[in-house]
């Protein structure tokens, strides 16, 4: 049956406002589920080793080779106007205020939301999710709110990781390879970074844990009614593309607006 | 109190079709499930046999319409309410649903440790009685990737049984399995059943076996549905589509093993 354009907008219109409550009434259940006992201690630390531990070595490896490229950038750009001995207050407030919580988000989104989203969508198609409802177990309590609180525990650390890491590597890359004085490059990152950086850092690091576990979790969650996601494995593979896909750009949107607002 | 475990009253339930269009899978249907008995809800596949279960246990909304289990609405109900109403059933799903990473000990266990405050020595023992009726005793530490289908069906009515359900809904308790099997897995409801008492739900297309089971038929079939006694007053209908529906499944009612 053909459709005109005013309809299928009409309709779309619904989907998305239907899709946000669907959303909205998602995250509010999932942080009442932190609360509801018995809590999960077992499942939370399982999830921090899953998100934090696990995502050490992808952190470690994309902060050592950002903070290097941004200690030779930096220095190829400061060189010019004869001031190398920023090179550290750039380097470190680049990472901290920036580059450290948006790329720890979008590293997690890819190596742990993904993995969570499909396990979500996998015990929905399996019928899991139907079977602890049935048993009368809040889904929320039993998996998803242990995911969120371990996420907004474990990424705030991971960024810091990044941000100690990408710093090493800057100083790696402008002190031992640039030749860079040492003493400038860490009296210009103590004598520029200020609290109020930290805290920006810190805040962004919160809100991109939050949007990543609650978009990663949620899509698999509502798997069967995601349009166009179809049913099966199918379905599984594509709203998990779409769950990290949409948890990168909400993060780099939210930069912005945090960006805006905070600085 | 009621006297009926399920009541249907009205019920309508649709879905969406790709077009805009609404296709209605329930059209103001009303039966009654006794209690302490075994309905078999038979009917061709898209008849909505599996979301007539889903709507008894409050995991889809009815478009309108009541339902009532035990003389208390599920429509309407939710949050602790449901989970209060859920705690009557017991579920028997398809594949089994059983949890991938728990191995079929902890499988059993979950509903013990999540809903019960019992000690580990007493949910232990438990689940040693259930596994050993199942005949799953030596299984306990395998995961359902290593289970044959009747296994995981075994596994998924021992986890269903652990909180002595008063309704026990089973939705194709016997696909992908093979007719010994089949017969293995009915024969152990029919057992289980006389032991505990529960009100059975089977929702199937194993017809005519199925039948045999049956204390009552509830035919799906075009949104309407038609509920009969016995096999023998479903062969015997005069109803045009039950009629198309018996020549279907069951042939000439002579040859029927339930029937004949």
């Amino acid at each position: 049956m053909l459709r005109n354009p005013v309809e299928k907008l009409g309709d779309a219109g619904l989907y998305v406002l239907q899709d946000m409550g669907r959303m909205g009434l998602y995250l509010l259940l999932a942080f009442k589920g932190v609360f509801r006992r018995p809590f999960r201690m077992a499942e939370f630390m399982r999830q921090m080793h899953f998100i934090g531990v696990g995502s050490m070595m992808v952190i470690f490896c994309t902060a050592a080779s950002t903070g290097m490229v941004l200690g030779l950038q930096g220095y190829y750009s400061l060189h010019k106007f004869g001031a190398e001995g920023m090179l550290g207050s750039a380097v470190s407030l680049t990472l901290i205020m920036e580059l450290g919580p948006v790329l720890t988000a979008i590293m997690v989104a890819g190596r742990a939301g993904s993995a969570m989203c499909a396990e979500l969508g996998i015990m929905r198609i399996s019928e899991q999710i139907d079977a602890l409802e049935c048993m009368a177990i809040d889904p929320f309590r039993y998996l998803i709110s242990p995911k969120f609180l371990a996420a907004l525990v474990s990424v705030p650390l991971l960024t810091a990781l990044f941000d100690v890491v990408g710093i090493a590597g800057g100083y790696l890359a402008g002190v031992h390879l640039m030749g860079v004085n040492p003493g400038s490059y860490l009296e210009g990152m103590r004598s520029s970074v200020t609290n109020h950086d930290i805290r920006l850092g810190v805040i962004k690091s919160f809100v991109f844990a939050l949007l990543v576990v609650w978009i990663c979790t949620g899509r698999g969650y509502f798997v069967y009614q995601i349009r166009g996601a179809g049913f099966g494995a199918q379905s599984v593979s594509r709203v998990t593309t779409q769950a990290v896909v949409y948890s990168s750009i909400a993060v780099l949107i939210f930069d912005y607006l945090l960006t805006a607002v905070l600085l | 109190m009621s006297e009926f475990a399920i009541e249907f009253k009205d019920v309508v339930k649709s879905f969406a079709k790709q077009d805009g269009g609404q296709q209605i899978i329930l059209d103001r249907v009303s039966f009654t499930i006794p209690k302490g008995k075994t309905t078999v809800i038979a009917g061709g596949s898209g008849q909505g046999k599996s979301v007539t279960l889903k709507l008894i246990l409050g995991l889809m909304a009815v478009d309108s319409g009541q339902i009532f289990v035990d003389g208390i609405s599920v429509v309407g109900a939710r949050g602790r309410e449901l989970e209060q109403l859920r705690t009557q059933f017991g579920v028997l799903f398809q594949g089994a649903a059983l949890f991938d990473s728990l191995t079929v000990f902890e499988n059993v266990a979950l509903p013990l440790r999540e809903r019960t405050r019992k000690s580990e020595q007493e949910i232990h023992d438990q689940v040693a009685v259930i596994l050993s009726q199942l005949e799953l005793t030596g299984h306990e530490e395998k995961f359902p990737a290593q289970l044959s289908g009747g296994m995981r069906k075994r596994v998924g009515l021992a986890r269903a049984l652990q909180l002595n359900p008063q309704i026990m809904l089973f939705d194709e308790p016997t696909t992908g399995l093979d007719p010994v099997m089949t017969q293995d897995i009915y024969a152990l409801f029919v057992k289980i059943q006389q032991e505990v008492g529960y009100t059975a739900v089977i929702v199937s297309h194993d017809i005519p076996r199925v039948f045999d089971l049956a204390d009552q038929i509830v035919v799906l079939n075009n949104g309407k549905t038609a509920v009969f006694e016995s096999v023998k007053a479903l062969q015997e209908s005069r109803l045009p589509h039950i009629v198309e529906f018996v020549e279907k499944t069951m042939g000439n009612p002579c040859q029927s093993r339930v029937g004949g």
